[in-house]
């Protein structure tokens, strides 16, 4: 069979590929588009790694299949960002929470951590823990993570 | 050569002419809402060409309608996007929070009831709380719509009555009277995302005397499908659902199962959890509907 054009928008950029049915939206981040920051980690939607958005939506990109991105808007961890501001105050705090040893899960946490804050800036321990459940680090064991994600809401709502 | 294909069809006709032209070639098709099954037996084993068919851009499947008679809930809405729906929420919470107990944020941004259903996993949690709330399978087919009871879908471990050409539209489900409460409980021996050892929900309608006039209650991963058991919901209907009549639906389910031993859990254990789960299902369910009595 052909191959199957998609026409899709990626942080903001538009993005026109080929790919093939059975392909997935992380393959067609990390292989026909070239934005590696995405990781692949069980390729069965357990452990986040591969977190997106999804028009806006957060979802396991490994269970999306490439031609399902065609006319959809897709934020990866490269679009997180500002490039004015510079890191995301997710990220920032990750670094200064020394929230991150190997890294790989570290895309998927920016990106689900980003987007519960975007939510709902002013989330307890309970619902950021709730929230990140999907995604999976076997080097800090949470607690760190959890902080940094705490910490960054004060910072987005210092009146909490 | 690959000979794996996507189409996603813009509407029911289409759907169902891609359906059967693939099925006249001998080609396999697979229906695919939100994939969070498919996608990963397809990865992990079962590679086999396809022809993949994305419902989710069709108007029906992504449908919520909530009427004075019937409530149609779309089969490819994500569990994420329903529980973001207060009326729905208010209508079926049992429903809602069998949803939301599936998997985490990013697997109830793409899962949807209707995966659940046709995946038709014994274990699948969604599948007794649908039944509970007598919800109807609306089945688009060339001959139009057709629909099956919930409880009669799923006829083995992941096999369901759905025909090659065919696909799940949604659900219609009856708008609930006054004084009805439902819920579902499961257990899993971690506190989330993990797979039932047991479920039951239990829906049950209570007069303004407090006795119980209808009662239905189903049962998860203790048989080949999720049963409906008449046999509890006989025991509740004329009690108040106190304690005696819960328990003696909790024995009604126990008995009513036929479940195996597996790693999740041995023949014994199984039998006594989901009796344990009807009982507290049942209680929450008493409560949610004498709090509903009053609201015509």
């Amino acid at each position: 069979m052909s191959k199957i054009y998609v026409s899709t928008t990626v942080n903001g950029r538009p993005e026109d590929v080929l790919c093939e049915a059975h392909q997935t939206l992380l393959d067609l981040l990390r292989d026909e588009i070239g934005l590696t920051g995405t990781k692949e980690g069980c390729g069965t939607g357990d452990c986040g790694a591969c977190t997106v958005l999804l028009d806006d939506r957060l979802v396991c990109s490994c269970l999306v299949l490439a031609p399902e991105a065609d006319g959809k808007e897709i934020t990866t961890v490269e679009g997180i960002a500002d490039s004015q501001e510079g890191l995301h105050v997710v990220q920032q705090k990750l670094l200064e929470h020394a929230a991150l040893q190997c890294g790989v899960c570290t895309p998927g946490f920016v990106v689900a951590a980003k987007a519960l804050l975007d939510k709902d800036p002013n989330p307890d321990e309970k619902t950021i823990r709730y929230w990140l459940a999907g995604n999976l680090c076997r080097c800090t064991g949470y607690d760190k993570i959890i902080r940094a994600v705490q910490d960054a809401a004060q910072e987005l709502t210092p009146t909490k | 050569m690959s000979n794996f294909g996507y189409v996603a069809p813009t509407s029911v006709e289409e759907t169902l002419a891609v359906l059967q032209r693939a099925t006249d070639q001998g080609q396999r098709t697979q229906i695919l809402a939100g994939g969070t099954d498919v996608i990963v037996q397809f990865r992990s084993f079962d590679n086999s060409h396809r022809l993949f068919v994305d419902i989710k851009s069709l108007k029906e499947t992504n449908d919520v309608r909530i009427e004075n008679e019937h409530i149609f809930i779309g089969a490819a809405i994500p569990s994420g996007v329903l529980n973001e729906n207060a009326e729905l929420k208010t209508l079926f919470p049992g429903l809602l929070e069998a949803a939301d107990l599936i998997g985490s944020t990013q697997i109830q941004g793409r899962a949807s009831i209707g995966g659940n259903l046709c995946n038709s996993s014994p274990a699948g949690d969604t599948i007794p709380a649908l039944i509970v709330n007598a919800a109807l399978c609306v089945i688009a087919t060339n001959e139009g719509t057709r629909t099956v009871p919930t409880e009669n879908f799923v006829t083995g471990v992941g096999r369901n009555c759905l025909a090659a050409h065919e696909f799940l539209l949604g659900f219609q489900i009856p708008r609930p009277s006054a004084g009805t409460g439902d819920a579902y409980l499961r257990f899993i021996p971690r506190t989330e995302m993990d797979i039932a050892v047991a479920g039951t929900a239990v829906s049950l309608t209570l007069n303004h005397d407090g006795i119980c006039e209808r009662a239905r209650v189903s049962i998860g991963a203790v048989a080949p499908t999720p049963l409906l058991v008449s046999s509890a919901a006989e025991a509740l209907v004329g009690t108040t659902a106190d304690e005696d009549a819960l328990q003696q639906a909790a024995q009604a389910c126990s008995d009513a199962a036929q479940p195996i031993t597996d790693k999740r859990g041995t023949v014994e254990y199984r039998r006594k959890v989901v009796g344990v789960l009807c009982r507290r299902a049942g209680a929450i369910a008493k409560d949610r509907a004498l709090s509903n009595r009053n609201c015509e």
